[in-house]
């Protein structure tokens, strides 16, 4: 009996001096690789998350951030039990993450089982919000499928008739490679072979080979961050870059252009950003960016601003108040967000509806060419919301 | 002195496990039901490599056709009937370990513990890279397996004692056989296999027998995971999960069936001591390092395995007297 | 396939197969003469495409060398690794069971994971190929082929016939051989065995750490490179015969052609073909291809 009163008492005070000190911080949970092939991208993401935060004085909704860090090295296998690290030990209100699909699809399932709110900065797992969508799960990338369709219409309407795509075999290459079918098949072209190799290999050298002698019209590509430097060099070095053009989602050749040099000349993407949009968010974002970090930002530094910001309206909408989940979601739902990228919303499966631009590599950047698909939803399939 | 001290200690074990969740919180309860998955695990190698004296580096194949079991035979809206889908994935993973071993049991050695790795490899690609298993990112497990009312395994805490339950199972089974007849023919086979068969008795249903088994074991405790987490893929039949339930043995110490529970604990346990940033700070993002240090000085200084420190401390302080008797005859638990 | 195309797959599986030969021939020499299994190995040769990575900007400025002046440096701080690694460490190794050698070098994987991780950061990096190196040879009318695989696949072979050589007509090779063999009748004999122990151990970390260096810039250097290729390193041991080099040489070249061709043909099973080719050596020779040289 005497432990209850004193427990209750001590709730008490505890209550008082919090109120007194005004709302406690939210926890951020920041799950992204620190280590291996996508490292650059998780750094990109969490800094473009804190500059955001930093510009609203790191107070999102009128509660200070507080961020807690686990690095997922970009292992499904490891993911949740990572997870359940932030959500159950470390308490975190919100989560946001990742990189990796396999690893995001282990975040969307214990995410959707505690009801935590989770942010997905960059993973494009059609699943996520496919059939695992769910009201506390938002993402501010893409979808696998969006960059993919875009270029698939690109490259119709440039006259190509036989392709040959390559990827890894795992859900964002097979996303891709899908959508970009589903468009060009549509237009009348066809995909002559589709080559994969397990993910992270970087032993392109048989698969080139095999493109080589398949003679294709061009050939469409997904490879993101240490892996697709490589090809990029590896298709060049082969002699392939001058007898059959390659085309790609953006992901080959955002954040990569440094490493790969002269070999990504010339070379046609599509991806919701690009360098030098011209719009002033961007202009204004990007030399934030360049002060704070000493880089130039790429498409997942927008990401992960952009996850912040959508935080911050969800949060102010509830003023700080993360239990009401409801009104956060609405909140969020309804929101016109005002992206570097330009502006987007968000699908009713919370999937960002977004113009996908094409780009072509000159110099350092990926410069713009014109707008290759506008406001792009993706279908959200399997999606119960 | 014989068979009081493990037993108490074993009881103490299973007790104190038992009151566990009224001491952590859900993230304990979480971490200690995957523990006693691993448990299970080692045991069912223990069986293959403490009692038979077989080393197998595929034992994570029988584990991931348990888990994958689970999931592919599950029903995506409703719960599946826990009577029949618990026997099946044990019978599935036993299946392929009949397959295996029939196959591998003609090698030796160390041929032996790469013929086992090359099978569980040919699982792991099956799943890895054809469509059956969803490739590398796995698959998710909507809903998990009930026994009608009576056990719905949603619930973190009615996993957490089926799983208890399950090891105990497991444990006192696996003492059992180890004293019967059977478990007499498999130490005998350990110990010297010609001078078995040398004395007319037909060793390869034997072996057969304790692979088989150990596989179906080893599905058990993969099924157990995949209804934790409710997602399962490829890397539950890597060879590095392989690596890690040897390691746990060997680190608990082999030819005591504690042993592999011991492993089980401390492995998982010190990984948690070196991954805490509450201990080392920023440092904790380098925690391989400690626990390979870890790792080697327990070998260097443990030869006999954790369970062999209390004889190790009782030498040092008694000296090595009459309690040494052979150890190698009774694997004891 | 056209015969342009399959002489080119050829040239891959061979310097594909050559390659893994170099790092595997460590690992035999290591299991087959001293009896020592040794999990960590795959690290030396992910420290050797680190160190290709690492060592380059601080060649260059001390003596203004380049990738070739790299190679050197890095074998030589190799043989002193293995060297100072035996001597500290797995000379205790060799009484213990196989089972307690496998768990130590376990330790040792991590070890040398973090050590790396500590010492140049866990970044996936991109190795330039030397200018001489760095063209391309056309084969066929669209494609060319790299100069600097040609490389690769000469300096493996290069390494291996050097190693028959030492292993069949000098007496340092002489005594090797006989140590495997049996150890107290050499030691009886007045050899000293633990430095023989202790050259075979170097020579084999070198001959690892090397591979590596030279595979860089054909296959990027990142964490987990060491694991990847030691699954495949024993894969090979066994299938060629524990301490056998012929055996390795012509695992590796199998396993090459069964991966490179089983890539293009079957993508779906390319993961495993290498271990049905291993399960069905292992049933019909239980023993490997060869026996010891």
């Amino acid at each position: 009996m005497k432990l209850k009163t004193l427990a209750l008492a001590a709730a008490l005070v505890a209550a008082s001096t919090a109120h007194a000190q005004g709302l406690p911080k939210l926890k951020v949970g920041l799950m992204l690789p620190a280590t291996g092939t996508y490292a650059a991208l998780g750094t990109a993401i969490e800094n473009g998350f804190r500059l955001y935060v930093n510009e609203q004085g790191g107070k999102l909704g009128g509660r200070e951030i507080e961020f807690v860090k686990v690095d997922d090295e970009s292992d499904p296998a490891k993911a949740t039990d990572n997870v359940n690290k932030l959500i159950k030990r470390d308490n975190v209100d919100v989560l946001v993450g990742t990189v990796h699909s396999g690893v995001a699809m282990a975040m969307a399932k214990v995410a959707k089982d505690t009801g935590t709110l989770l942010l997905v900065p960059n993973a494009g797992a059609d699943a996520v919000t496919g059939p695992m969508c769910a009201q506390n799960i938002f993402r501010s990338s893409f979808s696998n499928w969006q960059p993919g369709y875009a270029m698939g219409e690109v490259m119709a309407k440039k006259g190509h008739k036989n392709v040959v795509t390559i990827t890894w075999k795992y859900a964002a290459g097979d996303e891709s490679v899908r959508g970009f079918k589903e468009a060009f098949e549509k237009a009348g072209g066809k995909v002559v072979k589709e080559l994969s190799l397990p993910f992270p290999n970087v032993e392109f050298q048989a698969l080139l080979t095999e493109i080589a002698a398949s003679k294709p019209d061009a050939v469409y590509t997904f490879f993101a961050g240490g892996g697709a430097v490589k090809f990029v060099k590896d298709y060049a070095a082969a002699g392939l870059k001058k007898s059959i053009p390659l085309y790609g989602a953006g992901f080959l050749t955002d954040g990569t252009l440094e490493a790969q040099g002269a070999d990504a000349d010339g070379l046609l993407t599509t991806l919701h950003y690009a360098d030098a949009l011209g719009n002033p968010k961007d202009n204004a974002f990007r030399l934030a960016y360049a002060k704070a970090f000493k880089l130039q930002p790429d498409v997942y530094a927008v990401q992960g601003y952009d996850a912040a910001q959508m935080l911050g309206i969800g949060l102010a909408a509830v003023k700080g108040d993360v239990s009401k989940k409801a009104e956060l979601a609405a909140a969020i739902e309804k929101a016109k967000i005002d992206s570097p990228r330009g502006a987007f919303s968000v699908s009713k499966s919370h999937n960002p509806v977004q113009d996908i631009y094409l780009r072509q590599v000159s110099g350092k950047e990926n410069k713009l060419v014109n707008v290759a698909s506008k406001a792009l939803a993706d279908p959200g399939r399997g999606c119960k919301l | 002195m014989t068979m009081r001290a493990p037993l108490v200690f074993v009881l103490a074990c299973f007790g104190a496990l038992a009151a566990l969740p009224l001491l952590t919180g859900s993230y304990g309860v979480d971490l200690v039901t995957k523990i006693m998955v691993y448990a299970i695990f080692a045991l069912s190698l223990e069986l293959l490599v403490g009692a038979a004296g077989l080393v197998c580096f595929g034992q994570a194949a029988f584990f991931g056709i348990g888990a994958y079991a689970a999931v592919l035979l599950s029903p995506a809206s409703e719960a599946a009937g826990l009577w029949w889908l618990l026997p099946v994935s044990i019978v599935a993973a036993a299946l392929y370990a009949l397959a295996v071993g029939a196959l591998s049991l003609r090698t030796k050695g160390v041929y032996f513990i790469m013929v086992t790795l090359a099978f569980a490899q040919m699982a792991y690609y099956v799943v890895h890279d054809t469509p059956l298993g969803g490739g590398t990112d796995g698959i998710y497990l909507y809903v998990k397996p009930a026994l009608g009312s009576l056990i719905d395994l949603d619930g973190a805490l009615t996993l957490y004692f089926f799983t208890l339950a399950s090891l105990a199972a497991t444990f006192v089974f696996l003492a059992v056989l180890l004293r019967s007849r059977f478990g007499r023919a498999l130490a005998g086979i350990r110990v010297n296999e010609q001078r078995m068969r040398a004395t007319g008795f037909s060793t390869y249903p034997y072996k057969l027998a304790a692979f088989t088994l150990s596989g179906g074991i080893a599905g058990l405790a993969g099924f157990l995971f995949a209804l934790k987490d409710g997602f399962v893929n490829p890397e539950l039949m890597s060879w590095h999960l392989s690596g890690a339930v040897l390691i746990m043995i060997i680190l608990g110490g082999i030819g005591h069936l504690r042993g592999a529970l011991i492993g089980a604990f401390a492995f998982a346990l010190l990984q948690e001591f070196f991954k805490s940033e509450a201990i080392f700070g920023a440092f904790a993002k380098h925690w391989h390092l400690g626990l390979g240090l870890a790792i080697i000085a327990c070998v260097a200084l443990l030869p006999r395995g954790l369970v062999g420190l209390p004889a190790q401390w009782r030498e040092r302080l008694v000296g090595r007297s009459r309690s040494a008797a052979p150890q190698e005859a009774l694997n004891e638990a | 396939m056209d015969l342009a195309t399959f002489l080119i797959q050829c040239l891959n599986s061979l310097q594909y197969g050559l390659l893994l030969f170099l790092v595997a021939s460590g690992l035999t020499l290591i299991f087959g003469i001293m009896g020592v299994i040794n999990l960590a190995h795959g690290s030396f040769y992910m420290i050797g495409a680190y160190m290709a990575f690492a060592l380059a900007p601080a060649v260059a400025a001390t003596f203004g060398g380049g990738f070739f002046a790299v190679l050197v440096v890095g074998t030589v701080l190799a043989v002193l690794l293995g060297y100072l690694l035996e001597w500290a460490f797995f000379s205790f190794l060799y009484e213990r069971e196989h089972l307690q050698q496998v768990l130590m070098t376990y330790g040792l994987i991590l070890v040398f994971e973090e050590l790396r991780s500590l010492a140049v950061g866990d970044d996936v990096h991109g190795v330039q190929p030397p200018d001489i190196l760095a063209g391309t040879l056309p084969l066929g009318d669209v494609m060319t082929y790299p100069v600097y695989r040609l490389f690769v696949s000469g300096v493996c072979l290069l390494l291996a016939l050097g190693m028959w050589f030492v292993f069949t007509r000098t007496r340092l090779g002489m005594m090797i051989r006989a140590g495997s063999t049996n150890r107290e009748m050499v030691q009886s004999l007045g050899i000293d065995i633990k430095f023989l122990y202790r050259v075979v151990f170097a020579a084999g970390v070198a001959i690892a750490v090397l591979a590596g260096m030279v595979a860089a810039p054909v296959s990027s250097v990142y964490p987990g490179m060491g694991n990847t290729v030691l699954i495949i390193c024993f894969v090979v041991v066994v299938i060629g015969g524990i301490g056998s080099i012929r055996g390795a040489l012509l695992a590796a070249l199998l396993i090459g052609v069964v991966d490179t061709f089983g890539k293009v043909f079957v993508p779906q099973a390319a993961g495993v073909l290498v271990y049905v080719l291993m399960a069905l050596i292992l049933l019909w020779k239980p023993d490997g291809l060869f026996k010891a040289a």
